[in-house]
């Protein structure tokens, strides 16, 4: 999230799409309420299904899974058409004045660069014109130009009117007119608009430009950095941010630093070709000046003396991978027989998918799996799942039990950033030990054996800093200071990322919790909440500073020096998130210099880390387009009203394919149905089918199909019935529901049926079901394709046939 | 119109200053019921000791307040989980699942030991920690080992593990993902991923 939790409590309008929030996250939920109830917000849920969410919104709309671009940039048009965008945020705080140099094109579902046989983009045409003095990108403040990003994006939506909206989305014309109203007003400055998504939006091949269609509007609009603005991100699992920013993740360092790439030699190498560049005179690209300092501190962290100025502070210890490693590509290269062992700690792959059939063949294909973790999964099961001959199962197989959250201390970071502390409440159950203790061990043996008997590169290994106690048992706290970093020549915590150097004398294990652990102690445990809200929550934003600690520097709200005016005053005065005092910035923790007098000529532009220094509406970032545009799921009954001759994304990434595997793609011939998966209050991924009280609620698997569809087929609530893709099937019980129904999308009519994922052959139901769980993976049916940014897979969009057993 | 404002901190003062009749009528509760409910929460963790931890599930980060008493042979109990009142996040409340999070943090479905399945195996086998960890250890030389790349095609220097991949993290509190990521990069991992993507 950009913002937080309680602060949606201060938005004007909530536009939900891709979640749930009353059902899946549904104490966050009631600050949808306090901005409904309180201040009369309205809440409009764009949805494939009618759930508790849309019971309370003031608009449902039934929109088709996977078509939100289309939805985003109808909006956009709507705004640019009818110049309702936030005109002095537009023209200073985005792109919207840089000139995009000739060349870039786009043409029939096509930008310029492409390559089909690579299925890739060249993006060098996606740039700035620029100043060859400078370097910098020309500017026209007027946005008149017809090579300005204003004008190239007003022709790129142009396009998404409400009809092309509708014949996409399945939305009816007015219904979608009806929300333009709204959106639209949101654009004055004393109005304010968030918009909150989850894995709805990001689960599809155009997951990465769905969520940019939204930022892109809410550039447009002036609601980035504001209170009650943003771009909101509800994430599903307790600690799924933080092990994100501490970058358990192929393509990172912590901090979002880039994973370094073959060919770089030198530090200077490296930050070459990752940090931002700057663009505009005015521009701080606090990021990319600072690259250097945050790399070589974390480098300083990790190898200590062995990271040492003259051998590039051990730059060459690092890992550069050869191409994408992310979750899909594990299983991809385990097929390969590429893959010997795989390490998995409260994640199961075989549940989790997509494609859970083919994911399980690869896990058979490894020569050995570790699983650690507190209960069973189906991960640690699979060599004995129904239909599996175990004795036909080479993989050896591991499984460790790990404590329980509550078994240890540390911190969860929320979805707004909060990074809050949690005590350890219970010693470990049985012989459970704590993952990090695992891990801290099982390196030391590994270490042992490079010790005693050499191997490939051991350097990392024997250099890598170890300063806790006890090696083997290393605290939470001593990592948690770790990760804060010191200033070695005082032996002083750190506490602002801005004093980090890049000469060797700073340590951080991740800059972007610098300053959450200050030699005064650590600032997560901090608990001044709602018992004083008058003293915790002095600006009565809702920010309450004192209540954990905020990643980066406490800050609450980002980019909110985006949330005044050019004097720096208020948009809204009613709702601030920084303003100018005269001396200083007060409010919320600056995203900015907290001195910098707005008035200067030489004052720097309100978003410090990229290179623009201002919001992008155009974006060389993104490898499938400078701008979002609509693409069909890579399975779909319709081809692309607005291109069919390139109807889905051309660069989506096709693994089978690629693999040289078959190709295992339906067509709505032999799979007519539109299916999306999902998540229901009860449960939470799988671990929860061994708690009996959420079990006793949601007992059994079951798939939700539409009355009109249920009808044609004769199936009642009840039934048992086949759902069943190109890659599997799974066999369970039918509820039929008018949450879901009939729609109208290019012309023809189309169902979308509903699958919950919560249900495999590990857990207290599958142990009371005569087939154990045999067919109830959900995953089973979900293709192995990945969004062309991310490789997130396309959960949320497939087709499927069903049938009556 | 407005939610009831009155949170389980208020709720309870007011309960205890002997004024609730009409603030808790307001809400809809039957006060006697809500009073012996509140006595009898109040018995059960009478000289508990009070805890805070964080929900384990979605990422709202609902915070708990955990009781735990010490038992006279010296194991803990876990008492109660409640939502913290003082948390501006939660107020205090909880979902289905964070409600039930006793159910999860103590269970007769936990793995007790350290397990072991061979190759072709068709049942589980109780090990030892020693045991586990010297085999995986002495995979994860003998993987990384073979699958180490140095130099690529191109002689560029790349020091990576092309043939171990780590998974997860979700669960973990923020201190052990930064401490795997740390150990499996330092391993030479590339393959390194956890839920954000799925």
């Amino acid at each position: 999230m950009t913002n937080h939790w309680r602060d949606i409590k201060n938005a004007d309008l909530i536009l939900i799409n891709g979640a749930n929030p009353a059902e899946a996250h549904p104490v966050g939920f009631q600050w949808f309420m306090r901005a409904k109830l309180d201040r009369g917000a309205k809440i409009i849920h764009a949805d494939p299904r009618f759930t508790r969410t849309s019971a309370v919104a003031d608009m449902y709309l039934r929109i088709r899974t996977g078509s939100d671009v289309a939805y985003f940039g109808g909006l956009i048009n709507h705004v640019l058409q009818n110049n309702l965008f936030h005109d002095e945020y537009v023209r200073n705080y985005t792109n919207a004045s840089f000139l995009v140099k000739d060349g870039y094109a786009f043409t029939d579902g096509l930008f310029s660069g492409y390559s089909a046989s690579a299925r890739s983009y060249n993006i060098a045409s996606w740039s700035y014109d620029t100043d060859p003095a400078t370097t910098f990108a020309n500017r026209d403040m007027t946005l008149q130009n017809p090579r300005s990003v204003f004008q190239l994006m007003k022709a790129h939506y142009a396009r998404y009117t409400p009809e092309m909206v509708s014949s996409i989305t399945g939305i009816p014309v007015a219904d979608f007119n009806k929300v333009a109203d709204m959106v639209g007003q949101m654009g004055k400055p004393d109005k304010v608009m968030t918009i909150v998504y989850a894995v709805g939006l990001t689960h599809h091949t155009t997951g990465g430009q769905l969520i940019r269609s939204g930022a892109v509007l809410q550039l447009l609009l002036g609601n980035m950095g504001r209170p009650g603005g943003g771009m909101n991100a509800e994430r599903g699992h307790a600690n799924i941010q933080g092990n994100t920013d501490h970058a358990i993740s192929w393509e990172i360092l912590p901090g979002y630093l880039k994973i370094p790439a073959p060919g770089q030699k030198t530090i200077a190498d490296y930050v070459a070709q990752s940090a931002p560049k700057k663009s505009d005179k005015n521009s701080w690209n606090f990021f990319g000046t600072n690259y250097s300092k945050f790399m070589v501190s974390t480098l300083k962290a990790w190898y200590g003396d062995a990271a040492k100025k003259d051998n590039e502070f051990a730059f060459n210890f690092v890992p550069k991978p050869a191409g994408n490693a992310s979750w899909m590509t594990i299983y991809d290269q385990a097929l390969k027989g590429k893959m010997e062992g795989l390490m998995l700690s409260g994640m199961t792959a075989a549940s989790i998918g997509p494609d859970s059939n083919q994911v399980r063949q690869a896990l058979a294909k490894l020569k050995w799996l570790v699983i650690m973790d507190a209960l069973p999964t189906t991960s640690s099961e699979f060599w004995h799942a129904p239909g599996v001959d175990a004795s036909q199962v080479q993989t050896e197989v591991f499984m460790l039990p790990a404590t329980h959250w509550i078994e240890k201390e540390g911190s969860f970071v929320n979805s707004g950033r909060w990074s809050q502390w949690k005590d350890q409440v219970l010693p470990p159950q049985g012989q459970a030990r704590h993952d990090h203790w695992i891990l801290a061990d099982l390196f030391q043996r590994v270490k042992t054996l490079y010790k005693t008997q050499g191997g490939k590169f051991p350097d990392p290994i024997m250099s890598l800093t170890f300063d806790y106690k006890d090696p083997l048992k290393p605290d939470l706290d001593e990592i948690a200071k770790e990760i804060n970093g010191k200033d070695l020549s005082t032996g002083k915590q750190m506490t602002t990322f801005a004093n980090l150097k890049d000469d060797g004398t700073t340590t951080t294990g991740d800059w972007i919790y610098t300053g959450s652990y200050l030699d005064t102690g650590n600032l997560m445990k901090r608990r001044q909440g709602i018992q004083d809200p008058h003293t915790n929550d002095p600006t009565g934003m809702g920010f309450y500073p004192n209540w954990s600690w905020s990643w980066p520097l406490n800050r609450r709200v980002m980019y909110n020096r985006a949330s005044a005016d050019l004097n720096g005053k208020a948009w809204d005065a009613a709702r601030p998130g920084i303003t100018w005092n005269g001396s200083k910035w007060v409010g919320d923790v600056p995203d900015y210099p907290a001195t910098m007098d707005p008035h200067d000529p030489n004052a720097y532009l309100p978003f410090i880390m990229n290179g623009e220094g201002v919001g992008r509406l155009f974006s060389n970032g993104m490898v499938d387009g400078p701008f979002p545009e609509h693409y069909e799921p890579v399975e779909s009954p319709v081809q692309n009203p607005l291109h069919p001759t390139n109807s889905a994304s051309p660069v989506a990434f096709l693994y089978d394919k690629a693999a040289g595997r078959p190709d295992r793609f339906g067509t709505a011939k032999d799979f007519p149905y539109i299916a999306t998966s999902y998540r229901l209050t009860e449960h939470e991924h799988y671990v929860t089918q061994h708690v009996p009280h959420l079990v006793q609620l949601q007992p059994k698997p079951f798939v939700e199909i539409p009355q009109e569809l249920a009808s044609e087929k004769g199936i009642k609530s009840g039934d048992q019935v086949r759902v069943s893709s190109k890659r599997g099937k799974v066999e369970v019980l039918a509820l039929v529901t008018k949450r879901l129904g009939p729609m109208t999308v290019a012309g023809q009519k189309v169902y979308q049926i509903g699958i919950p994922i919560h249900w495999g052959y590990v857990g207290l139901s599958a142990d009371s079901d005569p087939s154990h769980g045999r067919y109830w993976l959900a995953n089973a049916l979900t293709p192995f394709v990945g969004d062309a940014n991310a490789r997130t897979p396309e959960f949320k969009a497939f087709l499927v046939n069903l049938e009556k057993i | 119109m407005s939610l009831p404002t009155v949170t389980r901190r208020d709720f309870l003062k007011v309960g205890a200053a002997g004024a609730s009749a009409l603030a808790a009528a307001g809400l809809g509760f039957d006060v006697a019921l809500a009073e012996s409910t509140k006595v009898k929460q109040q018995l059960r963790i009478a000289g508990a000791k009070e805890l805070h931890s964080v929900c384990p599930y979605c990422a709202v980060g609902c915070s708990l307040v955990a009781y735990t008493r010490q038992k006279s042979d010296g194991s803990v109990q876990l008492l109660q989980i409640e939502g913290d009142p003082d948390s501006p996040v939660n107020e205090g409340r909880l979902c289905p699942k964070g409600a039930t999070a006793m159910q999860l943090a103590v269970s007769p479905r936990r793995v007790e030991s350290p397990q072991y399945r061979a190759p072709g195996a068709t049942g589980w086998k109780s090990v030892s920690w020693d045991f586990v960890l010297d085999k995986i250890a002495q995979n994860v030389k003998s993987s990384r080992d073979a699958t180490f790349v140095t130099t690529d095609g191109n002689g560029n220097t790349v020091n990576r593990t092309e043939g171990i991949a780590f998974a997860g993290g979700a669960a973990f509190s923020s201190e052990e993902g930064y401490f795997a990521t740390k150990l499996m990069r330092s391993l030479g991992l590339v393959h390194l991923e956890q839920q954000a993507r799925v």
